[in-house]
């Protein structure tokens, strides 16, 4: 199934798409800026229709690394398809289009993400803090994250 | 800190700052208003703020405003070991810990690789106490429902009804709500002496009541009109949003995730999947989704049914039967990232496990939570409706604010 969809995106990318083993459900790594026309091609295919976004998860991978990544799990109703998008970004001002476009549960999803690791959705409607106060510093999931000690006068302890 | 000392300094500004509203008064044309909604009222369930933009009553936009009861749960998560990670799981949907429990066991046991070893005594009692909490928190869902839209009586006789189901959990597990009962690869213990039998009690006892609750609230005049044709989600934009659980279902798709993915003992079970059919009004209104969660806790209740059967016959009792006896010393997958979802009373709960191989602790627990993306559907339906059509939306969508803002 995953040499399949293989071959359906990479026609579309401009650096080739790589399948990666040590995930379930399979999963594929593409280029940051393959991302929207990735998504497009997997969304209106007839071969794959993936319907459902489920999920989007933001992942720190620490300065030493140097690297976020962002996964999309997509899910095919009508096929019963399962799918993982993995798109790496620099920890320097890390952005990435938004999908909010094709799956509108990307949006509330999407925010969460910036929230929490401060990647930067492009194109998106409405990008705020969801969770966090709007007036939070920092984005606590990333693994370097030291919170303030005070917030508005209430002492922050952990 | 001393508790006698001021801890916090009010100011007008804080609530202004901390959590801004969307719309602007000077944007605004003259006869539109700003209504702010919570996060203390009733009929959001929990602390859910939501800024309405009115004209008149029409309500023109939502803009909810969640992160009031945020807990941390994926941080805390990045730095506890897998078996401490159930209580705060338990946390997420506090009215349905069980089910909860059931996903986050069943993807640690699946990244282990011993999804399938599980003793199926085991998984019977899991199925049994989950379906059981599945119904606690239909009760829930209905009771509170009933009482957002005015009718009081139906909350009770859920509540006093669902104390039942609290006692047999407690019975089973030492806790009324926040189980810790099951562990990843088994059980805290063994169901006690004589569950099984008052279980079965439970069973008989609920299902005349069942149909007093259809007779006296869902097929109730007054209930009807109230709800039919109210909110409804047409099935292209429940999928678009993400929407699962019963709202996906009364929008007239047939897809539980017991029955798609099969996980657990649940190919094992009879049962169906109502699905909503617009009998009253269009397909996808509250009535509908009131509806089968009605038809829900049927269908839950033929599971039950079938696992005592189960667990008196073929997986009965033996003295020398551990619950524990796969839980391993050391849980450490091997190097993965792995997704696994799994039906709770709301719709999918999905975890997004990432193991390094080298630690206990997972690198990265993300949950997925189901309230979190049905509720992201609500400024979709709410536009052009009145506001006390907002109210009935919103208890429909059934949100558990503890799994909301994690």
């Amino acid at each position: 199934m995953l040499d399949q969809f293989l071959s359906l995106l990479s026609p579309v990318c401009q650096s080739e798409p790589l399948a990666d083993d040590a995930s379930s459900p399979q999963a594929i790594k593409i280029a940051t800026q393959d991302l929207v026309k990735v998504m497009d091609t997997l969304y209106h295919n007839e071969q794959t229709y993936f319907d459902m976004l489920s999920c989007i998860t933001g992942i720190d991978n620490g300065p030493q690394a140097g690297t976020m990544e962002v996964v999309y799990n997509l899910y095919s109703i009508p096929f019963n398809y399962h799918l993982m998008i993995k798109v790496m970004l620099p920890r320097e001002r890390p952005a990435i289009d938004s999908v909010s476009h094709l799956w509108k549960t990307g949006n509330w999803q999407e925010r969460e993400i910036f929230d929490m690791y401060g990647i930067h959705f492009n194109n998106h409607p409405d990008l705020r803090r969801i969770l966090m106060p709007a007036d939070w510093q920092g984005y606590p999931l990333r693994k370097d994250y030291k919170h303030q000690d005070y917030y508005r006068d209430i002492k922050i302890e952990y | 800190m001393p508790t006698d000392q001021i801890q916090y300094k009010s100011h007008p500004d804080n609530l202004i700052l901390s959590e801004p509203n969307k719309f602007k008064p000077g944007t605004l044309r003259s006869e539109e208003m700003i209504i702010n909604l919570g996060p203390q009222h009733p009929s959001t369930h929990g602390v859910l703020r939501l800024e309405v933009l009115m004209d008149g009553e029409i309500v023109k936009e939502v803009v909810p405003h969640i992160g009031y009861l945020h807990r941390c749960f994926e941080k805390h998560a990045e730095n506890l070991p897998y078996n401490q990670i159930i209580p705060f799981v338990d946390r997420l949907d506090y009215v349905a810990s069980m089910n909860s429990e059931h996903a986050y066991a069943l993807g640690v046991e699946r990244m282990l690789g011993i999804e399938h070893q599980i003793p199926k005594r085991v998984e019977y009692i899991r199925v049994l106490v989950a379906e059981l909490n599945r119904i606690a928190s239909h009760f829930i869902a209905i009771g509170t429902y009933g009482m957002d839209i005015g009718a009081f009586s139906p909350f009770f006789w859920l509540m006093r009804d669902r104390e039942h189901i609290l006692r047999l959990l407690e019975w089973a597990s030492g806790a009324r709500l926040l189980y810790n009962y099951m562990w990843i690869g088994g059980l805290f213990y063994d169901v006690p002496v004589g569950f099984e039998e008052r279980c079965l009690e439970f069973v008989n006892y609920i299902k005349p009541k069942l149909k007093e609750l259809n007779t006296v609230l869902i097929e109730n005049k007054i209930f009807v009109e109230r709800t039919a044709n109210v909110g409804v989600l047409p099935l292209d934009l429940a999928i678009n949003c993400g929407v699962t659980g019963p709202m996906l279902r009364a929008s007239g798709l047939r897809f539980d995730l017991r029955k798609v993915d099969g996980y657990s003992v649940y190919p094992d079970l009879d049962f169906n999947i109502p699905i909503g059919e617009g009998k009253m009004g269009k397909t996808g209104d509250c009535w509908d989704r009131t509806q089968v969660r009605v038809e829900e806790m049927y269908e839950s209740l033929k599971i039950i049914e079938q696992c005592l059967d189960k667990l008196t016959k073929e997986h009965k009792r033996t003295r020398d039967f551990d619950p524990q006896a796969l839980v391993p010393k050391k849980i450490r997958p091997k190097a993965q990232d792995m997704y696994v979802r799994a039906e709770i009373p709301k719709g999918e709960l999905g975890f997004f496990f990432r193991a390094d191989g080298k630690s206990d602790i997972p690198f990265r627990c993300k949950c997925r939570s189901c309230s979190f993306v049905n509720l992201s559907v609500l400024p979709e339906i709410a536009k052009g409706i009145l506001i006390a059509d907002l109210i009935a939306i919103l208890g429909t969508i059934d949100v558990v604010m503890g799994e909301v803002d994690r």
